[in-house]
């Protein structure tokens, strides 16, 4: 008998594993945890594109109101995939939309968003990239959600969709407003 | 037009699979010769139907038909005519449909070649291929149609991903899939098997050629994507333990288990329900393979299809194979007869040592990569599990590992001589000893080095053992040259393919251990004139220009490469590509080689604010990398000779003329390693 029970040990095996796919696949495995959730914005003085308004500082320039900061790039193809989205945003004024472009060149973002259109209430140029860097970019675009305190609430990562809009983004920033 | 067809044809091909998967079945069980023997025009037609498919992919992508959603999403006019074609396969829709193509294509070969075959086992493995073409060509049907049309159609494509536009990668996946899809075969004989209730040396000499295929395409299939992601990636490194690489790799371990295992059941009739449940482990962690790939359940930088549904429809299909060949398994595989005893110590010993270690490491590796997934499901946060964790758990499986590989096929049949073998293979000790000894100082003679140089040793103990094991069956310097070669020629070619991909995995080994050891890097901004030096080299940089390709924008840097003595050993030119279709930086790395060690250079971004024409630089040294490809190509190659014995071209034997071929004395009972 025991000999009998050897040979079932393989299905059993796979039992417990084909059930770890199903809780597996029910998650999604691009939610990655930002270390920077809860904590405040990291400092930073950012140029403004040329002949575009808006230089960018952190964290004073974000207190106060609940904002969205966008990580992207002309060379991008996700950003440009969101870019509609984040022009429907910026139309619906919940909160202000701030970009910050890097590892690209000014003359090429501002050509970008001239062509496309720009949904952005002030751009900072990322000259160094350091800036991505400090904020633990891993691609673009990336989405932050930053609190009245100027406190990282959510980083979204990837484009953002009318799903994750309505379902995530705008909840959350609607919360955070309401004290 | 050309699409509809393809996509009738693949419809039409799920009805023949259909037929396929339950007529012989039932042919079969009621000794039905008529219906048994429709197995095979159903893989004729099997193979017509999705040949027609697959032949209008490939034609709506070499004549940009952009009404086809795929070709829009992964072409472009602009393209190379090669890379629209690899783009038929570069993406989750076509490389599904290039996975049941080479499924087709095998089972036409069983209907082909599978005259001499038992007519009940054909029918019944030819319709478990079936079975899994089934659900290949449903998942294709209704979940990734390769032919969808979009109206109106777009004037241009959005072009391949850059990264797969290399020579390297059309063919990576092909290799690959004929490497997993090879192990289908294994798996349907397996299965069969299990419902006839049978296992022989028939079954192992037959099983035996069509693992043994799968095994060098997916050896190839890693050996090229290692060395794409080499060269392409412009990091210097070979190998990652990303998941998708790990997904090519735990089959490829398990599936050598299989192959040597299938020995052990051909020439000794034992070994037999582990290696019926080997067959259904590799095939099914191919299919695993396929899942990790396409559901997005872990995600890494190959996951070009992440979707949902996909993924549950993917695993639907493992778990219908899986836990369906497993339960018969459960239930079939105690009747099985076992076969001869044999001593601890002996041939079989040393292959089962074999597969037991095979089998850790891929079990190991499987652990590691899925593990993520388990702390995700088990709320334990999102861990990633890295480098660190594969070597410290592969490094200690592998050591005797390839100790045992120089000394099994020294050992008898069903007895061995640990100690006679041993004393036979005193040259490999010495030469193993010389370097280590050897190694270690030229290294320095630091603490740290003496890992390496054990490693260097452990390979050299490999290799010449491997070659020692040949000189005794040769019998070389113990009798007349004449004879020797005579002997020589007459050794049967699977000897030869033993001896080649041991010796393969003696240099890989070399090749793994060298790099890993002494592999050095240099980052830096650079100015034009500056030097930079590493690894015995000198790097001078003489500044970058724009170059235009046919579908890219480059900046290509000009580097003089330098011996110590001053000798210029070559003018290297890396690139950074952007493509322009869909826009994406590439880096093409320029790489030197002695056949020893390579010279890596990578231009990296303008660095303005360090001075006028200033680049980010990155060169690595990189010695014995040229030895995983000697390696790999020498472990095919092995495969490949073995391959062409004269056992597997003439067929099955029946059993009797097995029987009475094995005593012939001495030599031949120590035999090949068949």
């Amino acid at each position: 008998m025991m000999r009998r029970i050897v040979y079932f040990l393989p299905l059993a095996l796979v039992a417990v594993l084909l059930g770890f796919f199903i809780v597996g696949l029910q998650k999604d495995p691009r939610k990655l945890p930002s270390v920077l959730l809860d904590r405040p914005v990291p400092a930073f003085t950012l140029a403004g594109l040329p002949g575009r308004e808006g230089a960018l500082t952190g964290p004073d320039e974000l207190k106060g109101q609940v904002t969205l900061l966008n990580f992207f790039g002309s060379w991008c193809v996700a950003c440009l995939q969101e870019h509609a989205m984040l022009k429907r945003i910026r139309a619906e004024g919940l909160a202000p939309l701030h970009g910050i472009a890097f590892k690209d060149q000014p003359e090429d973002t501002l050509r970008w968003l001239g062509r496309h259109g720009d949904p952005y209430d002030r751009v900072g140029y990322d000259t160094t990239n350091r800036i991505a860097i400090e904020f633990g970019i891993t691609g673009a675009p990336e989405t932050f959600v930053i609190d009245a305190d100027g406190v990282i609430q959510y980083k979204h990562i990837g484009p953002i969709t009318a799903q994750v809009w309505a379902e995530t983004l705008r909840p959350l920033i609607e919360d955070l407003s309401t004290p | 037009m050309i699409p509809e067809i393809g996509h009738y044809a693949l419809a039409l091909g799920l009805c023949v699979a259909l037929v396929q998967a339950i007529v012989p079945l039932i042919g079969a069980q009621r000794n039905n010769l008529a219906l048994m023997e429709l197995s095979r025009p159903a893989a004729v037609a099997q193979f017509l139907t999705i040949g027609v498919a697959f032949a209008a992919l490939t034609h709506s992508f070499i004549v940009s038909d952009f009404s086809v959603s795929n070709v829009f999403q992964n072409s472009h006019t602009d393209k190379p005519l090669l890379y629209k074609i690899s783009g038929v396969w570069g993406n989750h829709e076509g490389s599904l449909l290039l996975w049941i193509m080479i499924l087709a294509v095998f089972s036409l070969a069983v209907a082909v070649f599978g005259r001499n075959l038992p007519p009940t086992l054909r029918a019944r493995a030819l319709s478990v291929q079936a079975m899994i073409t089934v659900g290949f060509l449903l998942f294709i049907l209704f979940t990734s149609n390769p032919f969808e049309r979009i109206d109106p159609a777009p004037l241009n494509g959005r072009g391949l991903n850059p990264l797969l536009q290399d020579p390297g990668l059309a063919f990576h996946p092909p290799m690959l899939y004929l490497g997993y899809v090879g192990f289908s075969m294994a798996f349907s004989f397996a299965v069969a098997a299990l419902i006839e209730g049978r296992v022989d040396a028939a079954w192992a000499r037959w099983v035996r050629p069509w693992t043994l295929l799968a095994w060098i395409f997916l050896t190839l299939g890693i050996a090229l994507g290692s060395w794409w992601a080499y060269y392409e990636l412009g990091w210097g490194g070979w190998w990652y333990w990303d998941p998708v690489e790990n997904a090519s790799f735990i089959p490829w371990l398990s599936g050598t288990a299989l192959l040597h295992s299938a020995i052990v059941v051909e020439k000794r009739d034992t070994l037999k329900s582990w290696t019926i449940l080997l067959a259904i482990v590799t095939f099914s962690l191919s299919l695993l393979g396929t899942f990790l790939v396409r559901s997005g359940v872990l995600t890494s930088v190959h996951a070009f299809a992440t979707d949902p549904t996909r993924g549950v429809f993917i695993l639907l299909l493992l778990a219908v194979t899986v836990v369906g060949s497993l339960s018969l398994y459960a239930w079939r595989a105690p009747q099985l007869k076992a076969g001869g005893v044999f001593a601890p110590i002996s041939r079989e010993g040393s292959l089962l040592l074999n597969n037991v270690l095979l089998s850790t490491a891929s079990a190991t590796v499987l652990l590691g990569t899925l593990y993520p997934l388990f702390a995700d499901a088990l709320n334990l946060g999102k861990v990633s599990v890295g480098p660190p964790f594969f070597n410290a758990v592969f490094v200690p499986l592998m050591v005797p590992m390839v100790l045992v590989m120089a000394l099994g096929p020294m050992l008898a049949w069903k007895r061995g001589d640990a100690y006679g073998a041993a004393r036979r293979l005193w040259l490999a000790l010495v030469a193993a000893a010389v370097v280590f000894a050897g190694t270690y100082v030229a290294a320095g003679g630091a603490l740290t080095d003496v890992g390496a140089a054990f490693g260097m040793g452990l390979g050299a103990w490999l290799l010449i053992g491997t070659l020692v094991e040949w000189a005794e069956r040769v019998h070389l310097f113990r009798v007349d040259p004449v004879t020797s070669l005579k002997r020589a020629a007459g050794l049967p070619r699977a000897a030869y393919g033993m001896t080649l991909a041991h010796a393969g995995m003696a240099i890989l080994v070399m090749g793994v251990v060298g790099n890993t050891a002494w592999k050095g890097e240099s980052i830096q901004v650079m100015s034009p004139g500056e030097v930079v030096e590493i690894g015995g080299v000198a790097y001078e940089f003489r500044g970058a220009e724009r170059v235009e390709g046919p579908n890219y924008d480059a900046v290509q840097g000009r580097f003089i490469l330098r011996r110590d003595d001053g000798a210029v050993l070559a003018v290297m030119e890396p690139q950074k590509r952007t493509y322009t279709d869909p826009p994406m930086p590439t880096s093409e790395a320029a790489i030197h080689t002695d056949g020893i060690t390579d010279h890596y250079a990578v231009i990296g971004d303008p660095s303005p604010d360090d001075g006028p024409g200033a680049f980010v630089t990155r060169f690595y040294h990189e010695p014995f990398v040229p030895f995983l490809w000697y390696g790999a190509l020498l472990m095919g190659l092995g495969g490949l000779v073995s391959l062409t014995d004269r056992r597997h071209r003439i067929g099955a034997p029946t059993r009797a003329r097995a029987r009475t071929a094995a005593p012939v004395g001495g030599a031949s009972a120590r035999g090949a390693a068949r």
